[in-house]
């Protein structure tokens, strides 16, 4: 069994630390992983990606081929539809609604909701108002991986929470608290 | 110490150069080169061996502590971006004349498609040009691994050992199976004098003592187990270092395969191959370095393709597509790209003090329609970029002071130089320096940030030294003005660059501001250690 997943949003807003998440889970499992990252000049508020694989058999290639991601997380809906050409025929859309607006030409935001509603499998929330609301605000990017888990049959819910209470850990049983509890809201799918 | 770890390829070597018996890392910051040196400044077991790892001015003055620290014996790393090869290339060249006496591993990351750069340079030449052994790793495992073969087989050889590395395995993470440490060597500095002293005589006698070691090297790659050679039918295929995933990763059934980790280009492989094959394909990420090797040993009549060819892209990094499609696979029906999409380049900071800089530097440079601005290489290239298309050039470390000079002896006026502090210190001292010698008429721009700040914020060689730094280089102190770069000064900091452009001689401005990512991290330890 395997799963590629194409992790994308702007610099910034915290797709590394849900690879880290999934890739503790995944290590803990016994999986095996690859997770390339990116670094540099990208991260000052430009897109970011990170292709991260997960398989019960070695891996060999760092990146994912085109067509052959299985679920496209995004923290940003306009940064989701930038890796379309990567989704596979059966793969899922997870992303955050709220367009995050930082340069002049930011397509028409109904015009981009709508190709988003479009596509066969696409699971949207407003992640930053979900956190927000539960007095998480620096947990979104939980929200989403907690409706990722939905999509994820290579791991368990249960499996990412103990990653989550694994990396969060020593930041102190708060910040653990807020992460799980922003976790649960994305894998409910409360809005 | 022993067991499995998630590591990234950069932290791998890192671990693995430790784990060697490391005595010192030297390096100056560059992508994707960074987080070796960083993994090994956080390490415990490098604070417990005292394992020396600050930060160097420049890869120059990196190599040749090195080089110091492998004549007294111990095991030394250096490491850098790829085009910092080139800013090491004298002291990298001659270390070869001289030879090694502990172990010198100098690990280059090579940027495909340039993510971070401004070139693809293949850092696999450099090793050929210095003739020296250069080994390649594959995946992360090989990153870890073979950290210790290159220090005993520079110890062995008594020669440095180059790794080249490339961004998509820099960066990328995997798990890796840790071994238990070996232990540092001991101080026993080299008493060798004339190999060491490379005036003409000894330096001809070294130089023909390295060319006799090459059938050496060679025999030691022929026989290496980094180099692996599977034989089938019909098509042949070269896989050097991160290629060979792309491959296995759409192996086409019972093709020949030999895997390349360790040059010189093993010869006897690459025959045992092409009898064996029909014709060889050659994947390689980078340039088309072992392709033209293979053209040569193999003769013109003999079926060779690969990047020069075109059945691979000359440019741009490997992927599974490309690779897939250089073996004619058939391509899969793909999703069309999105409709409603815009590109999102990245962009200076809000709040940024290069901001403030651009904007003042904009609003004087309006009024001089003959103006250039020469840039140079940091976060402050983005100035590049709009809003603030502030700059004429970007070419490489320092050359904003130069150029500008270059341009100024020309005729150009105003001719500005915009420089970051980092970037001042690794290549930009000497460029003042000629331009106060000629009493050029430029007007220097030394961006300080008080840190290294596009490579995540590592020390800067020069911090609160600038001043102190131009006067000795000569600039007078009537055109030497420090500044703080925000709204409230505009005026100021306008004024004094307009007056600087009319001063027909060298004049340097210092906006110094903390840099935005450094600050917030600060204040997050701060508030953490509360």
């Amino acid at each position: 069994m395997k799963t590629d997943i194409k992790l994308a949003g702007v610099g910034g807003q915290g797709i590394l630390s849900i690879a880290t998440v999934i890739g503790q889970a995944a290590t803990a499992t016994g999986l095996c992983l690859k997770q390339a990252e990116v670094h540099g000049m990208s991260q000052r508020g430009g897109d970011v990606q990170s292709d991260l694989r997960l398989s019960t058999e070695a891996i060999f290639s760092d990146q994912i081929p085109l067509g052959g991601a299985d679920l496209i997380l995004s923290m940003e809906p306009m940064e989701a539809l930038r890796y379309l050409p990567y989704l596979g025929p059966e793969g899922a859309v997870v992303t955050s609604s709220r367009p995050f607006v930082n340069i002049p030409n930011y397509p028409d935001e109904s015009a981009l909701q709508q190709e988003l509603d479009a596509l066969p499998r696409v699971t949207k929330m407003d992640i930053e108002a979900v956190a927000k609301s539960l007095q998480a605000p620096r947990s979104a990017n939980m929200v989403l991986l907690g409706m990722a888990a939905r999509h994820l049959d290579i791991l368990s819910a249960e499996d990412l929470r103990e990653a989550i209470r694994t990396i969060f850990g020593r930041k102190g049983e708060q910040v653990v608290a807020d992460n799980l509890k922003a976790f649960d809201a994305g894998y409910e799918g409360i809005q | 110490m022993t067991g499995k770890k998630l590591l990234l390829g950069d932290e791998a070597v890192a671990l693995g150069a430790l784990h060697a018996g490391l005595s010192g890392v030297y390096a100056y910051p560059g992508t994707p080169s960074t987080e070796i040196t960083e993994f090994i400044q956080l390490n415990p077991l490098a604070r417990e061996r005292g394992v020396r790892s600050r930060w160097c001015t420049n890869e120059k003055t990196a190599m040749e502590a090195a080089l110091g620290m492998s004549y007294a014996g111990k095991r030394a790393l250096v490491c850098m971006k790829h085009v910092g090869m080139n800013v090491c290339a004298d002291a990298f060249v001659n270390a070869g004349v001289t030879g090694v006496k502990g172990g010198l591993v100098v690990v280059a990351a090579d940027d495909p498609s340039m993510h971070s750069s401004q070139n693809e340079q293949d850092s696999r030449f450099y090793g050929k040009f210095a003739l020296v052994p250069v080994l390649e790793p594959s995946n992360q495992q090989e990153c870890y691994d073979i950290m210790a073969d290159a220090f005993r087989l520079s110890e062995e050889l008594r020669l440095p050992v180059l790794v080249r590395m490339v961004t998509r395995l820099a960066h990328s993470r995997a798990a890796v199976e840790i071994g238990e440490p070996l232990p540092q060597n001991g101080l026993d500095p080299d008493s060798e004098r004339t190999r060491w002293v490379l005036l003409p005589g000894n330096a001809k006698r070294q130089y023909a003592a390295l060319v006799e070691k090459q059938p050496e090297l060679l025999r030691r790659s022929e026989t290496s187990s980094r180099n692996s050679l599977k034989l089938g039918m019909g098509l042949g295929v070269i896989a050097c270092g991160i290629a060979y995933n792309y491959v296995r990763e759409v192996l086409p059934e019972g093709v020949s395969l030999l895997k390349i980790s360790q040059y010189p280009l093993p010869e006897r492989l690459v025959k045992e191959l092409a009898a064996a094959s029909d014709e060889i394909l050659v994947v390689e990420d980078g340039q088309p370095f072992a392709e033209e090797q293979v053209k040569a040993i193999l003769g013109a009549g003999y079926p060779v393709s690969g990047r020069l060819t075109g059945r691979l892209p000359r440019t741009g990094e490997l992927n599974p597509d490309n690779v897939a499609r250089a073996f004619g696979l058939p391509e899969k029906p793909v999703h069309a790209p999105a409709l409603n999409l815009a590109p999102r380049p990245p962009q200076l900071c809000q709040g940024c003090g290069h901001r403030d800089v651009y904007t003042a530097l904009n609003k004087v440079i309006a009024e001089y329609p003959e103006a250039r601005v020469f840039g140079d290489i940091g976060c402050y290239t983005l100035g590049a970029l709009p809003p603030f298309r502030a700059i004429d050039t970007c070419v490489d470390m320092g050359a904003s002071i130069t150029m500008a000079k270059g341009a100024a002896d020309a005729g150009v006026h105003p001719a500005v130089a915009v420089i970051g502090d980092s970037t001042f210190t690794h290549s930009g001292m000497t460029s003042l320096l000629d331009a106060v010698n000629d009493n050029a008429a430029i007007t220097v721009i030394l961006s300080d940030n008080l840190t290294t700040a596009m490579t995540g914020g590592q020390d800067s060689a020069g911090t609160h030294k600038y001043e102190a730094i131009c006067l000795a280089l000569g600039v007078e102190r009537e055109h030497l003005h420090v500044v703080v770069p925000i709204s409230q000064n505009m005026e100021e900091i306008t004024r004094i660059i307009r007056e600087e452009i009319e001063y027909k001689g060298v004049s340097v401005i210092i906006p110094q501001r903390e840099c935005m990512q450094t600050l917030a991290r600060r204040n997050r330890q701060k508030k953490a250690a509360q």
